[in-house]
């Protein structure tokens, strides 16, 4: 289990191989992007997106909700990298590799983990266009896709 | 009592303070009671009561109003997160 904040880009295909080698026993994998988009609900085209964060509280929020996450699914690796600072459209925000023996716990705890990032990981993104910089809103859908999960918690 | 307070996103900005320590007086020793004692400078920390859904940790945990706060405590105080 391994999360990391950072600045720089990650590679997908090589945080794969790095959990895969050498093991025999895992029969899925899952993996969540997220990408800035240019794309907003005001008028103006995004030019990149500011993100800070709470340094030390983060490390501490992601690695609880993988520990959950491993308590409600049998998991072999989990595999979280956020980046910070400012990125522009097209450019990798979040990256959630879940590996297990089979495809539903793997589909299944890697939307877990990002819908908990989304709503309990100690994130902000500032919106950059050519004329102001507003931070973006919190929204209610992020929060009934976390709550939905405390509902299925008997579900294994 | 002291304590280490921090300010992320929207608030840091509003409030133009990134972190301070604070000695508090007898009475201020949870969340709720801390907001309005932060208010009480009158604005811009009038935002720490009218900002909507604004969020707290203590110890780096998210906290709820009631949270009690102790001497050296860290408490941070920020609005709903947006990350992924």
């Amino acid at each position: 289990m391994s999360v990391t904040i950072q600045e720089a880009d990650f590679d997908c295909g090589q945080e794969i191989a790095a959990i895969c080698t050498g093991r025999e026993d895992i029969g899925a994998l899952a993996s969540f992007i997220g990408l800035v988009r240019a794309d907003t609900l005001s008028e103006e085209r995004i030019d990149a997106m500011q993100l800070e964060h709470y340094p030390g509280m983060t490390e501490k929020a992601l690695a609880e909700i993988v520990v959950q996450a491993k308590s409600r699914w049998e998991l072999q690796a989990v595999r979280v990298i956020h980046r910070i600072g400012r990125l522009v459209p097209g450019e990798q925000i979040v990256l959630v590799v879940v590996a297990a023996s089979h495809r539903g716990s793997a589909f299944a705890a890697c939307e877990f983990i990002m819908d908990f990032l989304k709503t309990r990981a100690p994130f902000w993104k500032k919106e950059e266009t050519a004329h102001h910089g507003q931070w973006v809103e919190a929204r209610d859908a992020d929060d009934f896709a976390a709550d939905r999960w405390e509902k299925t918690r008997s579900e294994k | 009592m002291h304590i280490h307070l921090l300010y992320f996103a929207g608030l840091r900005e509003a409030l133009g303070v990134t972190t301070e320590t604070l000695v508090l007086p007898t009475g201020v020793d949870t969340v709720a009671t801390l907001r309005e004692f932060l208010a009480a400078r009158g604005a811009p920390w009038t935002a720490l009561v009218t900002i909507k859904n604004l969020r707290a940790a203590v110890n780096q945990q998210m906290a709820g109003q009631d949270t009690h706060i102790q001497a050296g405590d860290e408490v941070a105080f920020f609005p709903p997160v947006t990350g992924g």
